[in-house]
């Protein structure tokens, strides 16, 4: 291993290299112990938590496409109960940051989430996925509303110390808008994107591919629209940000660094190799000593225009 | 867990039909730990065109060496993974998921049909090598002669002395379903353990005779995935009861006992 300094601060915490694996791509963690030294990782992000246990959506869940994945999971998930006595007894050993995404259908949930996981040993930071429905709301998505978004981050917020970092929905107009909301109701941390929604029709049935009819887009394909979207809200907002979609390579990575992410997630890589994380570790290293930098955080934001 | 990663490289691609073929790679982790029924993931490209790797069950192992595997050519993965050649490396991971478990069964039959035949034989060998004396009756089925190619004298071959076949055009065998095949060869007077893997109405068949006669089946299942190792959740199946949590058949399976699963 390179000795290169890979150290980035979100939140007042410092993760010890700037590669996390984004919720939902990377299990509870110990699925990945057979393929990556886990505690070589800046962080694992779990998969996202609600209060109770989540069946998710029927089947078909996923399809394939060009350079991506549509999925429609429906966050199933073991329910907060279950994350705390089954999960976290193994995440609290794995030698790396645990970062526990969160999502509910009530300000209320979201809140409960935050207390509860506060008292919870071994977590270092929660990261609140807006990309859900508000049910009491119409079902329209605390993330495509500044006002929600706001309002969602204010709640946890103010029931937890740990420091929050908001997940953001790209299905939106304007993302920087929303940044800046999600920074106003007390973010200490912004990271995106979540999914596309995208479709998929089977021309021989005429029927949608996945039984949800839609789904959101992951991996390569989604790249330069993540990118874009990472240097707009880098630009909009003062707290750090955190660049997912679609980061495959080492290179994937420094490109988001450098629009201005402080750190990033790998999310489809992981299913494609499953060592795509600690590869992109080693990767940012080698860049590092290569270009003889004291450190990364040299590399973030330094975008050159013109 | 004794999954991994591994670089293997290619010792034989054989054309078993017009678009059946049968690898040899030489995985010795994977050889070494792999049980019937178990899969592994290849990543057909390092160029992410196509992006996910792709499930395939292993068809048989070698010498705690080498890993077989039988595919069908259906899409842009297993066209490029046909057009590989000896000396290639491909990435898998594996094995994975759980296999068949014949721990004191006696009277074992196989039912496999067209690509569902591939586990089997693997299962068929581990038989013959650990039951004393071996039951093992063996019906394959596939839409042509053509489909079967060498794999009804693969069996013979290593000693499973009752095989019998089915094709859905008379080109060999049974003209007709190889579920027909159960009530023609199984003595009802045995307690039958049936293993079976295949188009999903053909296993749905078997399914159903199995309960009629009350013998345990045991299905090896296969779904769409993207990651093999129960991160995505992508392959959820219904189960038995229809309300309770979906199964996910990476991790729960691909084989499962018929009765823990919905057969819609």
């Amino acid at each position: 291993m390179s000795e290169a300094d890979l150290r980035v601060t979100i939140g007042g915490l410092v993760f010890k290299n700037p590669v996390l694996t984004a919720s939902g791509t990377f299990g509870y963690g110990k699925e990945f112990a057979p393929y990556v030294n886990l505690h070589h990782l800046g962080g694992v992000v779990v998969k996202g938590i609600s209060l109770e246990p989540r069946r998710g959506n029927s089947p078909p869940r996923i399809v394939e496409t060009a350079g991506g994945m549509l999925n429609a999971i429906g966050l199933e998930n073991v329910g907060l109960d279950r994350f705390i006595t089954e999960k976290m007894p193994y995440l609290l050993g794995i030698g790396t940051r645990v970062v526990v995404n969160i999502l509910g259908d009530s300000l209320e949930e979201y809140q409960t989430l935050g207390q509860r996981l506060n008292e919870v040993e071994g977590i270092s930071a929660l990261e609140v996925n807006i990309s859900c429905p508000n049910v009491k709301k119409g079902g329209v998505a605390f993330g495509t509303d500044p006002a929600m978004a706001e309002a969602v981050t204010r709640a946890v917020c103010a029931h937890t110390t740990l420091p929050v970092i908001v997940k953001l929905s790209p299905n939106v107009t304007d993302i920087a808008q929303i940044a800046r909301a999600v920074e106003a109701g007390g973010a200490q941390g912004i990271s995106l994107i979540n999914t596309l929604l995208g479709m998929a029709i089977d021309v021989k049935s005429r029927r949608p591919r996945l039984a949800n009819i839609v789904g959101g887009l992951s991996g390569p394909a989604i790249k330069p629209i993540a990118l874009r979207m990472v240097w707009q809200v880098a630009q909009a907002v003062k707290i750090p940000v955190i660049g997912i979609g679609g980061i495959t390579t080492t290179e994937d990575a420094l490109e988001f660094l450098l629009a201005g992410a402080t750190a990033i997630e790998v999310g489809t890589a992981n299913f494609v190799n499953p060592r795509a994380s600690q590869d992109i570790v080693e990767g940012l290293g080698r860049y590092v000593m290569e270009n003889k930098l004291d450190g990364i955080s040299e590399v973030i934001g330094g975008l050159i225009l013109n | 867990m004794n999954q991994c990663e591994e670089q293997a490289e290619i010792v034989r691609q054989e054309q078993l039909t017009p678009d059946i073929f049968r690898l040899t790679l030489t995985a010795p982790q994977i050889a070494s730990s792999a049980r019937p029924g178990q899969f592994v993931m290849v990543q057909t490209t390092s160029y992410y065109d196509p992006l996910l790797r792709r499930p395939l069950s292993i068809h048989q192992t070698v010498a705690d060496e080498q890993v077989q595997l039988m595919y069908k050519v259906v899409g842009k993965g297993t066209r490029l993974l046909a057009g590989m050649t000896p000396g290639q490396k491909l990435n898998l991971t594996g094995p994975l998921g759980h296999g068949f478990d014949l721990a004191g069964r006696q009277a074992i039959c196989l039912v496999g049909g067209g690509m569902g035949i591939a586990p089997l034989y693997f299962l068929a060998r581990e038989i013959l090598r650990t039951n004393k004396p071996p039951k093992c009756v063996v019906l394959l089925g596939a839409r042509t002669a053509a489909e079967l190619g060498p794999l009804p004298r693969d069996f013979m071959d290593i000693g499973i002395t009752e095989t019998h076949l089915a094709t859905d055009d008379a080109s060999l065998g049974h003209h007709g379903f190889v579920a027909d095949l159960l009530a023609q060869h199984l003595n009802p007077d045995h307690q039958w353990t049936v293993c079976t893997c295949g188009p999903h109405p053909m296993m749905k068949a078997v399914v159903s005779q199995c309960r009629k006669q009350g013998w345990g089946c045991q299905v090896s299942l296969e779904t769409m995935m993207a990651c093999g190792i129960s991160a995505c959740l992508g392959c959820a199946i219904p189960p038995a009861d229809l309300s309770g949590p979906y199964l996910h058949v990476c991790k729960d399976g691909p084989v499962f006992k018929a009765e823990e699963v919905a057969w819609l």
